[in-house]
């Protein structure tokens, strides 16, 4: 298979007084060369621990319990910490919601480069810094060479985000984890970052999983979808497929809500109540207190994921679509 | 218009100065040139919201739309031009005629966490500001703060807890509700339903239309998301770098922007319909408002600039009954 990452059957539990909270609970995808995933979610629905599982940085008391990520072939679950610094940053990289976080504030621009380039490879410090200003370039910064020598302070939020994506693609990695990267930024800025996303994406055959909660996002910008609630992906598929017709009622619960999407001044169909607390998940589907076509089956059994034609996954007992007819159980 | 409208602008301006520091008044008597900084957060903006009315405020991050919003719930002063509420100038009120209107216009803020007093219950944060103005007396206020959140659709059961013991969409509420009890006629919310989850803002967004019916509410509706503003507003006024650059009514907006800003804007607002799409931006970052660009803000960002764009700034003017836009391209080209 030509995917860059599979992951299977994650499981990342914490472990905290209250109880074990199962954040990532058997969540299993793929993504390909030059593939744009789009992992949705509210808060609390363990995308961004999926993404940091993903990188091996889940910090005690967190940890992956079973399942595995294989990274272009190789098990990324249970290297040791060496192996795994060989890869973060070289083969994967993460771009954070906020780019005050990845960068260092007392450092310049051009050190923070060049010590990325560094820890992966034995080069001059004249062809790093000369790789590291065409990155820069890359991702649109103006006069590129002398913004090398800025601080993170010295740049707007919009353009200190192009430089954590400049620093993500250093070393050409064969995945990119983006993590809400635009969520904080501004319409037209979040444009011209995606427009930039995709450009790269397109040109380098960088696989990227952009984490959202913003459906209207991934529409434009991916071409897979997986939904997450609770810790588990509830439903995956094309992006068309999945919000023209969505299987899950959580899926299209959401995709009901959102006010761009309603009549105007017309109620908007919400999903009543709220996300429930990971550590107190309903013994049936998580999704059930929730949802109007729930029956008894539901409260009583969790849903095994079925598989829909055109690779389609939805983790219910009563999906939507009376189309696309079940072809079968996945083997969990 | 303006004895008709519940809150009228005329010739609204706000600026921020920072004094020179200790250091730069010593620099200053050895030679040194500083000078106080000066942030032009809204100049002269006009605006009037009739009652029953929902505007919709529309803008980027340092447009000017949390701070006109402030000025509007009388949190700032105005530096220039003058607010009347209900026709009368907020300015030559008597003291319990300002009252008054302060006690009518109310604010919900974006982040309740950041709002309310941790230390206090429920019962005290929403009781609070009507028993100090005497609207009902300390005795009855259980029953009165039950009323308000059953309104807001919290279990009153929940009134001796804490702000920290809610969920983000249940501490919305919450501030909702804390707004609501001194009886406003007019709400300001500022990004009000921002920073909650999909699922949850559809509710609080569908408790905003619910009161609006109820209560009779008009509302100044603050918010970066188009969506949003679309859905619940009548009117929308979009601002750029202090200044409205157009107001119309919302379904014509959507249908047809006519200043390039507010094109470029509902260009860029990623929807669902959109599927696969190549992101193309306006260029540019938006300009600091402690030097904004000469003649129109827009100008450098703007794809239909002309000569005349940087040197003249183009005045809002009707263009048709209900809208108007402030660009040069519709009184006489920008050459």
């Amino acid at each position: 298979m030509g995917n860059v990452l599979e992951v299977s059957n994650l499981a990342t539990y914490f472990e905290t007084r209250a109880g074990t909270v199962k954040a990532v609970d058997g969540v299993s995808f793929a993504v390909g060369r030059g593939e744009v995933l789009g992992l949705v979610g509210e808060s609390g629905s363990g995308k961004s621990v999926t993404g940091c599982a993903i990188m091996g940085l889940v910090d005690p008391p967190g940890r992956i319990v079973s399942g595995s990520i294989k990274l272009g072939g190789k098990e990324l679950v249970g290297l040791d910490d060496q192996g795994m610094r060989a890869i973060r940053g070289k083969e994967i990289s993460m771009i954070f919601q906020d780019p005050m976080m990845t960068l260092n504030p007392v450092l310049r621009i051009d050190t923070q480069m060049i010590e990325a380039i560094d820890a992966h490879e034995k080069t001059s410090k004249k062809a790093a810094l000369a790789r590291a200003q065409q990155a820069l370039e890359k991702v649109g910064i103006p006069a590129a060479a002398d913004r090398l020598k800025a601080y993170p302070h010295q740049f707007s939020g919009g353009m200190r985000q192009r430089v954590a994506i400049a620093i993500a693609l250093l070393n050409n990695p064969s995945l990119i984890i983006a993590d809400e990267p635009t969520t904080a930024l501004d319409v037209t800025i979040q444009s011209q970052i995606l427009a930039k996303m995709q450009e790269l994406c397109a040109d380098s055959g960088t696989a990227l999983i952009w984490i959202t909660h913003d459906l209207t996002v991934v529409a434009g910008l991916a071409h897979r979808v997986a939904v997450m609630y609770a810790g588990r992906l509830v439903e995956t598929g094309f992006v068309d497929d999945v919000l023209d017709h969505p299987l899950h009622p959580y899926t299209r619960g959401l995709l009901r809500s959102l006010p761009s999407e309603g009549i105007p001044g017309q109620p908007l169909e919400q999903i009543p109540g709220m996300t429930p607390s990971l550590g107190r998940l309903p013994p049936g589907c998580a999704f059930a207190p929730r949802c109007r076509n729930a029956t008894e089956i539901c409260h009583r059994s969790s849903p095994e994921g079925t598989v829909f034609p055109n690779q389609r996954l939805a983790r219910c007992h009563h999906p939507f679509d009376s189309v696309a007819q079940p072809v079968g159980l996945t083997e969990r | 218009m303006s004895t008709e409208s519940i809150i009228s602008m005329q010739g609204i301006s706000k600026r921020f100065t920072t004094p020179v520091d200790l250091a730069g008044r010593l620099a200053n008597l050895l030679g040194a040139n500083h000078q106080p900084q000066t942030v032009h957060a809204v100049s002269d903006v006009n605006l009037a919201v009739i009652p029953g009315e929902v505007v919709g405020l529309v803008g980027e991050s340092g447009c000017g739309k949390s701070t006109l919003g402030r000025m509007v719930a009388g949190i700032y002063e105005p530096t220039e031009g003058k607010i009347s509420y209900q026709g009368k100038d907020m300015r030559l009120m008597t003291q319990t005629e300002a009252r008054q209107a302060s006690l009518s216009v109310q604010m919900i803020f974006q982040d309740p966490m950041s709002s309310l007093n941790p230390r206090m219950r429920v019962i005290d944060i929403v009781s609070e500001a009507p028993v100090y103005h005497g609207i009902i007396e300390s005795a009855e206020r259980g029953d009165y703060v039950a009323t308000i959140l059953k309104k807001v659709g919290l279990d009153p059961v929940f009134m001796q807890r804490y702000p920290h013991q809610f969920s983000g969409g249940q501490r919305a509420r919450i501030g909702i509700a804390r707004a609501l009890a001194v009886n406003p006629k007019f709400l300001v919310c500022d990004e009000s339903v921002a920073a909650l989850d999909v699922s949850i803002q559809a509710q609080v967004l569908n408790l905003f239309m619910l009161l609006r019916q109820e209560l009779n509410l008009t509302y100044l509706f603050i918010s970066h998301d188009l969506g949003v503003v679309r859905h619940l507003s009548d009117r929308v006024v979009i601002m750029y770098l202090g200044c409205v650059v157009e107001t119309a009514p919302a379904a014509e907006l959507f249908d047809a922007p006519n200043h390039p800003y507010s094109q470029a804007l509902l260009e860029n607002v990623p929807t669902l319909k959109l599927r696969h799409k190549r992101f193309s931006s306006i260029k540019g970052e938006i300009p600091s408002p402690m030097n904004p660009p000469t003649g129109c803000h827009f100008h450098p960002r703007c794809p239909k600039a002309g000569p005349r764009c940087s040197v003249e700034q183009p005045v809002l003017r009707p263009i048709s009954t209900g809208r108007q836009s402030a660009c040069h391209l519709n009184d006489g080209g920008v050459g």
